[in-house]
């Protein structure tokens, strides 16, 4: 048995005014909220919160440097004791992710770090790690290919579906999965999936989680744009 | 990455501005930066910044055997983490002296100063007791990380709390919180780190050093106290000797010091007990008000989704996904630069704004756009020579921003 936090179910049920399945918990951000780093974030989908930092384009350690492209790093940090090999897993999934967006090839021989710490997970924790980091590269203004956006979708055992499940939902769901979009075309570039669900769920969730990742993608334009557009 | 050192001449001007009893950020010798203290929503998370320092603190709790010296009593575990998160010069994984002294100072203040009552964490003696774990993470260095840590360790330590336990004979039952409320642990007193930071021999002393306060420093004291003005912990470190007048006038600072803080936590955590009373809307998420420019707030939105258009759309997201999983790679950048050029439509918000990351040509500098696809080529091609030389300004970073807005 691993270290657990305590959550009171009762606080959870504050004022979550989650009313019918397809609705994306509100969310807020706060861009460079901390100000040793080239760029940072805390975000919050509901009560799931996360802060990502990224440093970068910077000086590389001379064994990890690739002579063509930057190095990307990616940590990601559990809140509750030593990272652990479903961290370790979580993280590969995060870099990869992140890789395909960020645009290595402009700076070789650097590196680009990205650090998530976990500060609240309760649901759709993966897809709030992988927003708030595409918000901290966009706050360290590091070129990216496109922007990415994640949405997790829960199928309940009669086959309903929760958009932005909550923790209770992922654990009471027959299965869980991540959609991770790009914001050109809204093309997927990522699933990351859990547990048993059909062909047609799994278009079901895709359709409704690129119906909401369109919300994510105006939230990160809108905060980008108030960030930019007021502090001149 | 390395710290940036101190200039020789940063290091001469602090310390000249110490010596006319000035401080760089205005304060006087005694203040301590703003403090502010708030809470998730799991119990025994709590989220400290002081100044612009930031710290998380999280308790958490689980049932495993108590140690064979002592039986009686439950575990504390108190783990400081110092990660790359809070300052590039931080390494992962690796301990640095600065880390290992901050642990072991909160460990000492935690643990010795015993105001944890380890025996009600114990279940059966000698074989069943609970396991309390600190977490603490750094995420933001400007400086005095010990004090803004001791805060947050025991402000979570007070907000926490563990499942009941009751035991019948044999069977221990651990209730599930529906079942039966948690209970708080028992905390005696709360001892807090106040660290005062010295220069030229001892003659000026600092409360609450800054992060460039802390690099020009000579020596550091760190005392532990409580409110009852018992002293927990007392640490001295750098090259510098103290006179005993300093020493107790450094404790009674501290008192004041610990006082002011004890009741800014109780502030905070009847705050908080109220608002979960109230049933209102708690936790970090709260803390972020739309009212500043870096800060935004989108309320639930409600994705619609018609069961027609669902059906609908299954078909076309077929295949759109089939062509995402043979496209979704990491297109080469020389596809997309030839892309630019084609004519998008770019709605010019402000002056310096683009469509953010709605790709088209760049809204940054004033480049004429008409022959942008030889000029590309060209560009490259001076660019390589360009670098030979050992020049290269313009050319980099035009192509940067364009990649940019995509």
């Amino acid at each position: 048995m691993s270290s657990f936090t305590v959550v009171k179910t009762e606080d959870l049920d504050a004022e979550q005014e989650k009313g019918s399945a397809c609705v994306l918990r509100g969310q807020t951000s706060d861009l460079g909220c901390l100000t040793r780093q080239d760029g940072s974030v805390s975000l919050s989908q509901g009560d799931t919160t996360s802060i990502a930092v990224v440093y970068g384009p910077a000086e590389v350690r001379i064994n990890k440097e690739q002579i063509d492209r930057a190095t990307v790093d990616v940590v990601y940090r559990p809140k509750v004791g030593l990272p652990r090999p479903e961290h370790r897993k979580q993280e590969r999934i995060l870099k990869n992710t992140l890789e395909a967006a960020i645009a290595a090839n402009l700076h070789p021989r650097s590196s680009i770090s990205i650090i998530i710490q976990e500060t609240e997970d309760l649901g759709s924790n993966l897809s709030c790690c992988i927003n708030s980091s595409c918000l901290a590269l966009l706050d360290a203004a590091v070129s990216m290919n496109f922007m990415v956006a994640a949405v997790t979708v829960a199928m309940k055992e009669n086959s309903d579906m929760v958009l932005d499940p909550m923790k209770r939902d992922e654990t009471e769901a027959k299965s869980v999965i991540t959609y991770v979009f790009d914001s050109m075309k809204l093309q997927v570039l990522t699933i990351v999936s859990n547990g048993k669900f059909s062909r047609a769920e799994y278009k079901r969730g895709l359709s409704l989680a690129r119906e909401a990742v369109k919300s994510v993608l105006q939230f990160y334009r809108e905060s980008m744009s108030k960030k930019l557009l007021m502090s001149e | 990455m390395r710290e940036t050192p101190l200039s020789n001449c940063e290091r001469e001007f602090i310390l000249n501005f110490i010596a006319q009893q000035k401080r760089l950020d205005g304060r006087n010798a005694y203040d301590y930066r703003d403090l502010r203290i708030a809470f998730g929503v799991s119990l025994g998370c709590c989220h400290v910044e002081l100044g612009k320092t930031r710290v998380l603190a999280q308790v958490s709790c689980e049932v495993g055997e108590p140690k064979q010296t002592r039986p009686h009593d439950g575990v504390l575990y108190v783990n400081v983490e110092l990660s790359p998160m809070a300052c590039p010069s931080f390494e992962q994984g690796r301990q640095s002296e600065e880390g290992i002294e901050l642990s072991r100072l909160m460990e000492r203040c935690l643990k010795e100063s015993r105001c944890l009552d380890m025996e009600s964490l114990c279940i059966v003696s000698g074989e069943k007791a609970w396991h309390v774990r600190v977490d603490i993470h750094v995420l933001n260095h400007e400086g005095n990380i010990l004090d803004c840590a001791s805060i947050a360790a025991i402000s979570a330590l007070a907000h926490f709390r563990r499942p009941d336990v009751s035991v019948h004979g044999e069977e221990i039952t651990i209730h599930t919180l529906e079942d039966r409320n948690p209970v708080p642990l028992s905390l005696h007193h709360m001892p807090l780190l106040v660290s005062f930071a010295f220069f030229s021999q001892g003659k000026f002393m600092l409360v609450d050093p800054s992060s460039k306060e802390e690099k020009v420093m000579e020596g550091k004291m760190v005392v532990g106290m409580n409110k009852h003005r018992e002293l927990c912990t007392l640490q001295v470190t750098g090259q510098m000797l103290l006179l005993k007048e300093q020493v107790l006038r450094c404790s009674s600072i501290a008192l004041t010091k610990v006082t002011k803080i004890t009741e800014l936590i109780h502030e905070a955590l009847d705050k908080d007990k109220q608002a979960r009373l109230k049933g209102e809307k708690h936790g970090f998420a709260m803390l972020v008000s739309g009212d500043r420019v870096t800060a935004n707030r989108l309320p639930t939105t409600e994705v619609k989704v018609d069961t027609l258009e669902i059906s609908d759309e299954m078909e076309r997201s077929q295949s759109s996904s089939e062509d995402g999983e043979s496209q979704s790679g990491n297109e080469p950048m020389e596809e997309q630069i030839v892309a630019t050029p084609k004519e998008s439509a770019v709605e010019i918000l402000t002056k310096g704004v683009g469509v953010i990351g709605e790709g088209g040509t760049s809204t940054w500098l004033d480049i004429p756009q008409a022959d942008s696809k030889q000029t590309a080529a060209k560009k490259r091609k001076h660019k390589l020579e360009k670098m030979e030389e050992g020049i290269d300004d313009e050319g980099s970073s035009e192509e940067e921003e364009k990649v940019i807005l995509k």
